[in-house]
């Protein structure tokens, strides 16, 4: 059963060019993949590891502004891709050694630091990142001869790249390293007692949640061919953070269906709904109170006291 | 006889509260201890120095005859020091048998593993069963820790503690909160160790702890005030002044 649904699922995602319409929704349809990869990575940190980042949005700008900096320089797409993500690692292994000198309230207000410190770089180091106007670049890559040129090329590309990310995460769940994230999560103290490095645990469940969020940035940039400090704000960490609480921290399914409830109310809803922020507040506060535990577990709870099942 | 754990001179103070000052403690292999003292002793705190949870002010720890006073807490896991809590410190959310493989789980390099999937690991998870059908406990293998009772939760406390097959056990207050006939069953289940570890006990329970101990050890606020046997511990005068005030 669980099998035919991920074969279903799979079809339905691999044809959605074909059956969704206009090209404005296949774009859509991008954007809540490249989101859900952020958010999966944030859920390494927040679900998994108990450690809340406020501030992903900064090696997700960094991830974008590094493939920025080497594309205009004139490299190819492997240097760009290759280069941007040995940043971004470089900046996650950074901010962990920083961030995990303090836990819960502490480690969210450096994340914040941090993340303040990339917008303050992106917004004000004009000659590196060209400030408010930010940095434009020319054309998508074109692997294994798929042109990314197009919305459908792209979409497809960015499937490819999200069923990893799915698929990593699914193994690392699974494996003796993410029990051991768990249990740092659940007893920090227990853990230390059976023989654990919790901060060394800690430390490289903060640099794979920065590997994925640096792909997610990557995605990004090719998506809009332009960054700016836009994408760093305090802002930006919040709603993956947001995506992942509402969709269900520490499940797979949770901060997928996050990213695609923001980004349709971002995206869909706001062209009909004026005040479209308003009415996402009001999701997230309904979601807080009938189901706090997120969407996910809180519908699959639901159905396990269904009278019907 | 080789001595098992040897504390010198230990001190530790938090601001200007001396709790342990200049402790002395030698127990030899296979022993079985007991220290006791009043609330504020600083037996926990005493436990808490010799797995490193804490580190002391001054004086040395050594675990057959090897000097770990600055070995970090989780490298003397280990080097064979296993302990349970006073108040029970599980996985509440996991089942009985995953919170004895993170046990195991704990002394393999298999745990930086991430690409293999933990359930598959057989033998990781046989010897988890094994452990838990020893300690009475294979009818809940399956059951997360949080619909289990307190007493089964005590005997899971020192499950993950055997399964590590420590060479020294601190056990701080195994019968605390449990009932006459949990006590009996965490008794039995404490004299059936084999005595290739050595077993070092806080308890307050002293119908049940006295009759499990060799050597007793008094504490009284941070100092070791008297130790021997059971009746020379009982017979002291300063241990009647604890006590019972005289």
């Amino acid at each position: 059963m669980k099998r035919l649904a991920l074969a279903a699922a799979l079809v339905v995602l691999a044809t959605v060019p074909l059956w969704v319409g206009s090209t404005y929704y296949v774009n859509i349809a991008s954007q809540i993949l490249f989101y859900a990869v952020f958010a999966l990575a944030v859920n390494v940190l927040a679900g998994y590891a108990g450690l809340v980042s406020l501030g992903h949005a900064g090696l997700f700008g960094i991830a974008a502004y590094a493939a920025a900096k080497i594309m205009t320089s004139g490299h190819g797409h492997l240097a760009v891709a290759a280069g941007a993500l040995a940043v971004t690692l470089a900046a996650a292994a950074v901010f962990a050694v920083l961030a995990l000198r303090g836990t819960g309230l502490g480690f969210v207000m450096i994340t914040v630091a941090l993340g303040q410190i990339v917008w303050g770089v992106a917004y004000r180091w004009i000659s590196l990142t060209n400030g408010d106007n930010g940095i434009t670049i020319s054309g998508r890559p074109s692997p294994f001869g798929l042109s990314l040129a197009s919305p459908r090329g792209f979409y497809w590309a960015t499937l490819v790249v999200f069923l990893l990310a799915v698929a990593s995460m699914a193994v690392f769940v699974a494996s003796p390293f993410g029990a051991s994230v768990r249990g740092t999560r659940d007893q920090p103290r227990r853990m230390n007692a059976l023989g654990y490095h919790v901060w060394m645990i800690r430390f490289l469940a903060f640099v794979l949640s920065g590997f994925w969020t640096g792909v997610a940035g990557l995605l990004y940039l090719y998506y809009n061919q332009f960054v700016s400090p836009q994408a760093v704000t305090l802002t930006a960490s919040a709603e993956a953070l947001l995506m992942v609480i509402s969709g269900g921290t520490a499940t797979l399914l949770g901060p997928i269906t996050g990213a695609a409830l923001v980004v349709v109310m971002k995206n869909v809803a706001s062209a009909y709904i004026e005040r479209w922020n308003f009415v996402l507040g009001a999701i997230f506060v309904a979601i807080v109170v009938f189901m706090p535990e997120g969407l996910v577990p809180g519908v699959a709870r639901l159905v396990r006291r269904s009278p019907l099942r | 006889m080789t001595t098992a754990l040897a504390v010198r001179d230990l001190r530790k103070s938090f601001g200007g509260l001396q709790v342990t000052s200049s402790v002395n403690l030698r127990v030899e292999a296979g022993e079985r201890r007991l220290i006791i003292g009043p609330n504020g002793a600083g037996k926990t705190t005493l436990f808490n120095l010799i797995t490193g949870e804490i580190p002391p002010d001054a004086g040395s720890i050594a675990l057959f005859e090897r000097d770990i006073t600055r070995v970090p807490s989780r490298r003397r896991t280990h080097l064979g020091i296993g302990r349970t809590y006073q108040i029970i410190t599980l996985f509440p959310r996991e089942t009985l048998l995953r919170n004895v493989t993170l046990s195991l789980l704990g002394l393999s390099p298999l745990r930086w593993n991430p690409l293999v999937r933990l359930d598959r690991q057989a033998s990781l998870v046989r010897e988890a069963r094994d452990v838990l059908a020893r300690l009475g406990l294979e009818a809940l293998t399956d059951r997360p820790v949080a619909e289990t009772s307190y007493g089964e939760r005590r005997r899971v406390e020192i499950a993950m503690a055997l399964a590590q097959k420590p060479r020294v056990l601190l056990l701080d207050e195994p019968f605390a909160g449990l009932s006459l006939e949990e006590r009996r069953d965490v008794l039995r289940l404490v004299t059936g160790i084999p005595r290739d570890v050595t077993i070092v006990m806080i308890e307050h329970d002293m119908d049940v702890a006295l009759d499990f101990a060799e050597r007793i050890t008094v504490l009284h606020f941070g100092e070791v005030v008297v130790e021997g046997t059971r009746a020379q511990v009982v017979a002291h005068p300063r241990t009647r002044e604890i006590y019972l005030g005289e």
